[in-house]
């Protein structure tokens, strides 16, 4: 397997998260659209690690991985709490800040 | 304060320059209490406030004779030296000093400033005593005497003052003192209106002097009368005839002369012996003063020495003519001051052939014109304040002393042989007579002008005498309705007016006697008698003749035949003469309407170009942030799209420069 075709896969994760993000309005598939982004980031960090022998690249991605955690605990909470007052999880009714 | 630098200053530092005696006189001292005694006696009427009205007015008599008995011994002191020692400057210190700049403060004490100061505080202090008198229905006679005695020890620190600097400490004071005492019944709109234009016009003047100074200092460094008298003959004529012309205007703002003398006749608004002892005896001579003490200066520069010549002879007609038409008694005396400050001018203006006979002529006016201004202040005390001369009228009947003592103030200032206008004015139509080498017209055109504003003189002055004291009553009622009971003032009025109608009477063929030219030589120079064009007899005649005429049609005018009440429409020139020349008209239409059309296109250019720019900033900015606002929506999805975008964007364009 060529490098090319670990960037292809990476681009289309990607494209599929963002994509995600952009069109759902369900918070909790808005998540995991975010969740894929970043995953397709740690596979390209770990390729790139893997081809030039440095294992600072994979480091980086155990880093993602933390943060990703810690950012669906306080996300999945926050969902949670916001379904619990409005009965609902759609990005586009929280909007109690404008105006 | 100036008092105490001098106890620790040294003794006198004599200064060799300009002409100064090398021989330091100690007891020229004393001159720095002719300032400290009225400024001190003023500051304690004014800081104590009510508490001093009830001997206020006497502490302030008291302080201007004091200055008056110091005057009196330095006169003695600087009679016992020689004549060539009379000029002696006392130093007080250095006043300022920043690097270049070093402004001593310094008094000089002699014959010409020492004239002043027994001028000053001897018609002050009979001023001060009237006043007691006058003001004694007054609420606040204390603050009037703590006024008074500012305005002394001011007249005193200019004509005492050794420096430009210092003189103009005084000359901006007097000004002061002016405007606070024309406008003490300020509650009385117009007359805080009057105080304020006398302020306005005077400020004009100021800035002459101003740049006089600056002048000065650029050219020789320094502002003593001293060193400039002494540094004239190095200095280009160009720089001196500019620095005469601005000295020139200080004197026209500060002696109402032409063109700023339209602030004079409204100073009347201030109480009769304000009008007396500032507006005739003293303070508005000071523009005399000041171009008799830079004689140097107009004498290196002829073109500025014509100009105040001509400024003379203009403002004499000029005060004459206006005098004619006027029906307010002190209005009328205002014209005449303005008139014969004018003749003084005139003979300023002819060099220091003149210099001597102004400041003669400026003493016997100071007396009989001070004399004359309180005998009016009589009369208006006797007729309910009444000025209108139309509703005067036999009144000599009724108050005999203010008759007499302001006849001879009358036959003083006509200059009828021996009293004392005779002296000193006709040796300034004499002088004016004297041809100037190359320039016979001068002569001719100064001379007739002071002959025939001699003879104006003697018309309007005797139609002032004879309305308000000869001819039959036309007198209105009092202001509560009732009839006017005309009536003596009492003695601490009449004995003023009687020791200047003495002065009146006397002063000429005194001064005359005692050599009082010769007197003036150490301070304005000696200078030979010349021959005026036409014999000297035949001026005293025609002089005469000149004022018999004058005097014989206002006896006929005014004395024989009925005065009507209300003024009849008069001619042309009695219309304009009665507003004062249309001088306010003119001032307004070339100074006051363009000025505020001026500011107002200046207000309108702030508020349109000035606020208009940072109104508009705001606005540009509000409506940016509206337009970007509406990208705000508040939905995250969108947010996260123009991220996405923005990103696309920034790779592209990192791809495009890496090429």
């Amino acid at each position: 397997m060529s490098l090319t075709h670990y960037l292809v896969l990476a681009a289309i994760l990607f494209a599929i998260g963002a994509t995600t993000v952009l069109l759902r309005r369900n918070a909790i598939i808005v998540f995991m659209g975010v969740e894929l982004m970043l995953n397709s980031t740690n596979l390209l960090l770990v390729t790139f690690s893997r081809m030039h022998g440095n294992l600072s690249g994979q480091v980086l991605a155990f880093f993602v991985m933390v943060v990703a955690a810690a950012e669906v605990v306080v996300g999945l909470a926050i969902i949670v709490s916001i379904f619990r007052t409005r009965r609902s999880a759609s990005v586009d009714d929280v909007n109690l800040l404008k105006s | 304060m100036h008092t105490l630098i001098t106890l620790t200053a040294p003794a006198v530092v004599p200064t060799a320059a300009g002409g100064v005696s090398s021989v330091a006189w100690s007891g020229a001292q004393a001159a720095v209490w002719l300032v400290a005694l009225p400024l001190l006696s003023s500051a304690v009427l004014l800081l104590l406030g009510r508490r001093a009205d009830r001997w206020g007015h006497w502490l302030g008599v008291l302080a201007s004779a004091a200055s008056f008995v110091v005057g009196l011994v330095l006169l003695v002191g600087l009679l016992g030296l020689p004549a060539d020692q009379r000029v002696q400057d006392v130093d007080l210190g250095t006043w300022l000093d920043a690097g270049a700049l070093s402004i001593g403060a310094g008094l000089r004490v002699d014959p010409l400033s020492l004239t002043f100061v027994l001028l000053v505080t001897f018609v002050g202090t009979l001023i001060h005593v009237y006043s007691v008198a006058y003001m004694e229905h007054d609420a606040s006679r204390r603050r009037f005497f703590a006024y008074l005695n500012l305005f002394v020890a001011a007249m005193l620190l200019l004509v005492l003052a050794d420096s430009y600097a210092l003189l103009f400490v005084g000359w901006e004071g007097v000004g002061l003192a002016s405007y606070l005492l024309i406008g003490f019944w300020n509650h009385h709109t117009p007359y805080a209106v009057a105080a304020k234009k006398a302020f306005v016009a005077n400020r004009v003047g100021d800035v002459g002097l101003l740049v006089a100074m600056g002048l000065l200092f650029a050219t020789f460094g320094s502002l003593d009368f001293a060193t400039v008298d002494a540094g004239v003959a190095g200095a280009s004529e160009g720089t001196l005839t500019l620095v005469g012309l601005a000295l020139l205007l200080a004197a026209c703002g500060k002696s109402a002369q032409f063109p700023l003398q339209s602030w004079l006749g409204d100073a009347m608004a201030g109480p009769t012996p304000v009008s007396a002892l500032i507006h005739a005896a003293t303070m508005v001579t000071a523009g005399v003063y000041l171009i008799i003490r830079s004689g140097a200066v107009f004498t290196a520069a002829p073109t500025a020495q014509l100009v105040v010549a001509v400024v003379g002879a203009i403002t004499l007609l000029f005060g004459a003519i206006v005098g004619c038409a006027k029906d307010d008694i002190k209005k009328a005396l205002a014209a005449s001051t303005m008139s014969q400050i004018g003749y003084m001018v005139l003979a300023a203006g002819l060099g220091p052939i003149g210099y001597a006979f102004a400041i003669f002529h400026l003493v016997t006016h100071g007396f009989f014109k001070a004399g004359m201004f309180l005998g009016a202040g009589s009369v208006m005390h006797g007729m309910d304040d009444q000025v209108d001369m139309r509703r005067f009228g036999g009144l000599g009947r009724y108050m005999k002393i203010t008759y007499f003592t302001f006849m001879a103030g009358w036959l003083a200032i006509l200059g009828i042989p021996p009293f004392a206008g005779f002296f000193s004015k006709d040796k300034i139509i004499e002088a004016a007579f004297v041809p100037v080498d190359g320039e016979p017209w001068r002569a001719w055109v100064f001379g007739t002008v002071a002959l025939v504003g001699a003879g104006i003189t003697a018309f309007y002055m005797s139609r002032l005498f004879f309305m308000t004291f000869e001819g039959q009553k036309r007198w209105s009622t009092r202001r509560d309705g009732s009839e006017q009971h005309p009536h003596e003032s009492p003695a601490l009025m009449t004995w003023p007016m009687i020791v200047l109608a003495v002065g009146s009477v006397g002063l000429g063929w005194v001064l005359s006697t005692v050599g009082f030219v010769e007197w003036l030589e150490p301070s304005v120079g000696h200078t030979e008698h010349e021959e005026p064009v036409l014999a000297v007899p035949v001026l005293i005649a025609l002089t005469l003749i000149a004022v018999a005429l004058g005097l014989v049609l206002a006896w006929r005018r005014y004395a024989v035949s009925t005065v009507p009440v209300t003024p009849p429409l008069g001619t042309a020139l009695t219309r304009a003469a009665r507003v004062d020349l249309h001088q306010d008209a003119v001032n307004d239409a070339l100074l006051v309407e363009p000025g505020q059309y001026l500011t107002r296109s200046l207000v309108y250019g702030d508020k349109a170009v000035v606020d208009g720019a940072v109104t508009g900033l705001g606005r540009a900015t509000v409506a940016l942030g509206d337009l970007v606002r509406r990208a705000q929506n508040g939905y995250a999805r969108s947010y996260a799209a123009g991220m996405v975008v923005g990103v696309v964007v920034l790779a592209f364009v990192v791809l495009a420069v890496r090429g």
